[in-house]
């Protein structure tokens, strides 16, 4: 409850103000060194982009050839057909408008569509609205979600926050191991069951966490494909249960994307919202070579926050999205 | 899976109607739709225009022959050249060497590694009758171990232990030590997830390689992945020589663009397919029927060994008989198909096979209502007498009524159920007198898009 007091002027204003980092102390304390390692992080990305978009933009002068060149680049990003053919309609529109015919007025303009596209997703969660306040971790088999709550839970420890654990992945062999091992590594309760039903470990997770006056109760999922139509039903089914216990739970249901993912990263953000209502997505494992082109295209056809990205394998590696950084890091 | 460019390409190929021969000039919207259809599904850019210039170059001048529509020729242009990319035929594990067979697993993370070694034990100890050692090099990710462990319980085949404080090259030269003192035929060494770009974990597993010179090093690879997939099997090829691929969670809806470049940019044979969680998810990889079934021809091959997999022989040889003895078609044998068909996964993991246009008519229905409808009809039956199952013209008004009770339904259902029954029952006697000819055509009006 005190905790709640304390920090509720802080996000208020994060709040009201997506895009500035106003934020509990820690993360301002950490941000110069996190926006290094994101750029590190996506360096890779930075340089595939970088050297395209250079030996296009020094022609010039805004033409058909161009613009075919600029759509295979956005395509070959995972940015998807639809998302690609509206930022180049962006990108054509203010060619026209703006007259621009030099290199860097484009990449202006194709960063200000860029960075419209998906300063709508920047959108920071707030966990001061509830105590316990129930956080659902879904994704599909090997999304990174196991690893996703370890390095939340440590994020959220920062903030001054008290966590729980629920090892609600009780299908796959030595998921809850995983998940106690990053509990103890972390002096972090995690509450499992020797085997059993996911919604029940859930359920008792979210008892304690009350019992123990805890902040925030993260809830871990066993990893399942969209087509599997028994297991989405057992995963809405787990929605149900923790709707029994905290009425308004889960406050937050997170669904995990592997950053590379093609399209098919749009069927399962789909997919998943049919079943359990997603609130939140966590983009993972963007510091390969994957560009995370994706995110556009989510952006455009069913936007939801991108409340995390994870860029590396360190346990701070996972941080809030801010559009302007991740289209900054893109094109610097 | 793989139903939108199957779409795409039957669009596209409707306003090829009615032309004579292919030129450039016919084709060239089509192909620029099939290319936007392969970038759409994850097909990798460079792949995709290899693929479309190989296609153009022996589409252009092909006679529209016969009552080929030209649309049907290029599908058959297209169809050849998918499956010369993703290699011609099947091709197994390697045993060719002193026992026992090294086969070194790598990929990135949570690309399906552990889950396809404990799939590849079984089914490596159940269709070739090898003993099989697994061993987690994993000493990175927490419980990556007990997980392999696990998994190597279920499948039946030896794990050799191992612990975080060790350094991979020690642990597998340890299990390889261990099984050749007690002769296993294959060691299946699982390693950590890397990224093709962090230099010291390739080094890694370079160093690896190099210690255990492994027969086989199998790439694990994600049929969901993206445009990068391009990138990361580059990258794997050139620091470990790998000798085949292994695609993971090939029963999702991803439109499996990845099998594609993978397999053009290693110019390795993809091995395997994973599909589901069990362990007995793993399929011998067929590029041809992969092709089928991106053109929406349906993977019929693979239905017929699935439904021969999910019989129980013994049963279906003593219901053969039954039928050819000329006694009746119960309701106990009725129950039995139900199962039966249950156990092959159940009606949409066959639609996923099946040919576009079925598979269409039928995703109509409510998504898992098949279910819950083969349940309600087994809970029916398992309603009745045992006489009234051998006999089911003994049941009547009142029967029906304790049935519906029994079972938690109306009489309604009950009706429906017996209705049902009678025309099975008729289709099983047309079978045992004419064969499958006779049932087929009884059939053609059931089916759409079946002449």
């Amino acid at each position: 409850m005190f905790s709640f007091l304390k920090k509720s002027p802080a996000d208020g204003k994060s709040d009201a103000k997506p895009g500035v980092p106003a934020d509990a102390a820690p993360v301002e304390a950490a941000k110069p060194g996190w926006r290094e390692r994101l750029f590190k992080g996506l360096a890779k990305t930075r340089a595939q982009w970088g050297g395209k978009l250079k030996s296009i933009f020094s022609r010039g002068k805004v033409d058909d050839e161009l613009l075919e060149e600029l759509e295979t680049l956005l395509l070959t990003s995972d940015c998807g057909m639809e998302a690609t053919l509206h930022l180049l309609d962006e990108l054509k529109k203010a060619a026209k408008r703006d007259k621009l015919d030099t290199p860097e007025a484009i990449q202006q303009a194709l960063r200000d569509a860029l960075l419209a596209t998906l300063q709508p997703l920047e959108q920071r969660l707030d966990v001061s609205t509830h105590q316990p306040y129930v956080i659902m971790i879904a994704g599909v088999n090997g999304a990174g979600k196991t690893t996703s709550i370890g390095k939340l839970a440590k994020y959220f420890q920062g903030q001054g926050k008290s966590v729980l654990l629920a090892a609600g992945d009780t299908f796959r062999a030595a998921a809850r191991e995983q998940l106690q091992t990053w509990g103890e590594r972390n002096n972090v309760t995690v509450i499992a069951q020797e085997s059993g039903d996911p919604a029940a470990v859930i359920y008792d997770a979210i008892a304690a966490a009350r019992a123990r006056g805890i902040d925030i109760v993260l809830a871990d999922t066993a990893g399942r494909l969209p087509t599997q139509l028994h297991l989405m039903e057992e995963i809405a089914k787990v929605r149900r249960v923790i709707q029994k216990i905290e009425p308004e739970g889960p406050h937050e249901t997170l669904l995990v994307l592997d950053a590379n993912i093609g399209q098919n990263a749009l069927a399962q953000v789909k997919a998943f919202d049919k079943a359990i209502n997603v609130t939140g997505l966590v983009l993972t494992k963007l510091d390969g070579t994957a560009k995370g082109g994706v995110v556009t295209a989510i952006a455009r056809q069913c936007p939801k926050p991108i409340r995390f990205i994870g860029v590396g394998e360190q346990i701070d590696d996972l941080r809030p999205f801010s559009a302007k950084d991740f289209v900054d890091a893109l094109f610097e | 899976m793989l139903d939108n460019l199957t779409n795409r390409l039957a669009r596209v190929m409707k306003s090829l109607k009615g032309e004579a021969r292919l030129t450039e000039a016919n084709i060239g919207d089509a192909l620029r739709e099939v290319r936007m259809a392969l970038l759409e599904a994850d097909v990798a850019l460079p792949v995709v225009k290899d693929f479309i210039a190989a296609v153009k170059e022996k589409a252009v001048g092909e006679e529209v022959i016969g009552s080929l529509s030209p649309g049907q020729a290029l599908i058959g242009v297209v169809h050849a050249e998918l499956t010369k990319i993703m290699g011609d035929a099947h091709e197994g594990i390697n045993f060719n060497t002193q026992p026992p067979a090294i086969v070194l697993m790598a990929g990135l993370q949570g690309a399906g590694k552990t889950t396809t070694v404990g799939k590849l034990g079984k089914f490596l100890k159940e269709n070739h009758k090898k003993k099989v050692l697994v061993v987690s090099c994993d000493v990175y990710r927490p419980a990556a171990i007990e997980q392999l462990k696990f998994v190597a319980g279920q499948a039946g085949v030896d794990f050799f232990p191992s612990s975080v404080g060790e350094k991979p090259e020690d642990i597998a030269a340890a299990a390889i030590d261990w099984a050749k003192r007690h002769y296993h035929d294959v060691v299946l060494v699982d390693t950590a997830g890397r990224l093709a770009v962090d230099e010291e974990m390739m080094a890694e597993i370079k160093r690896l390689h190099a210690a255990i010179k492994p027969i086989e090093t199998l790439f694990v690879v994600d049929a969901m992945l993206g445009q990068d997939a391009v990138n990361t099997a580059r990258s794997f090829n050139e620091a470990l020589p790998l000798t085949g691929v292994v695609l993971t969670k090939l029963d999702g809806d991803a439109r499996g663009g990845a099998a594609l470049s993978v397999r053009h940019v290693t110019g390795k044979p993809i091995k395997f397919a994973g599909v589901g969680e069990k362990l007995t998810g793993l399929e011998a990889f067929h590029p041809e029927r992969m092709a089928s079934r991106i053109l929406g021809m349906g993977d019929v091959l693979s239905l017929i060994e699935e439904a021969r997999k999910g019989l129980d022989e013994e049963k279906a040889v003593a219901f053969a008989k039954k039928l050819k003895a000329g006694k009746g078609f119960d309701l106990n044998d009725f129950k039995e198909q139900m199962a039966q068909m249950r156990s092959m996964g159940g009606l949409s993991a066959l639609m996923d096979k099946m040919p576009a246009q079925i598979a269409q008519a039928a995703g109509q229905l409510p998504a898992g209502a098949e279910n819950k409808m083969i349940g309600r009809v087994e809970g029916i039956i398992n309603s009745m007498t045992p006489a009234e199952r051998a006999k089911p013209e003994l049941i009547k008004a009142s029967r029906k009524r304790r049935i519906a009770m029994g079972a938690g339904v109306q009489v309604q259902d009950v009706n429906r159920l017996l209705n049902q029954f009678e025309q099975t029952q008729k289709m099983m006697k047309q079978f045992s007198k004419g064969g499958m000819g006779k049932l087929m055509r009884g059939m053609k009006g059931m089916i759409p898009g079946m002449r």
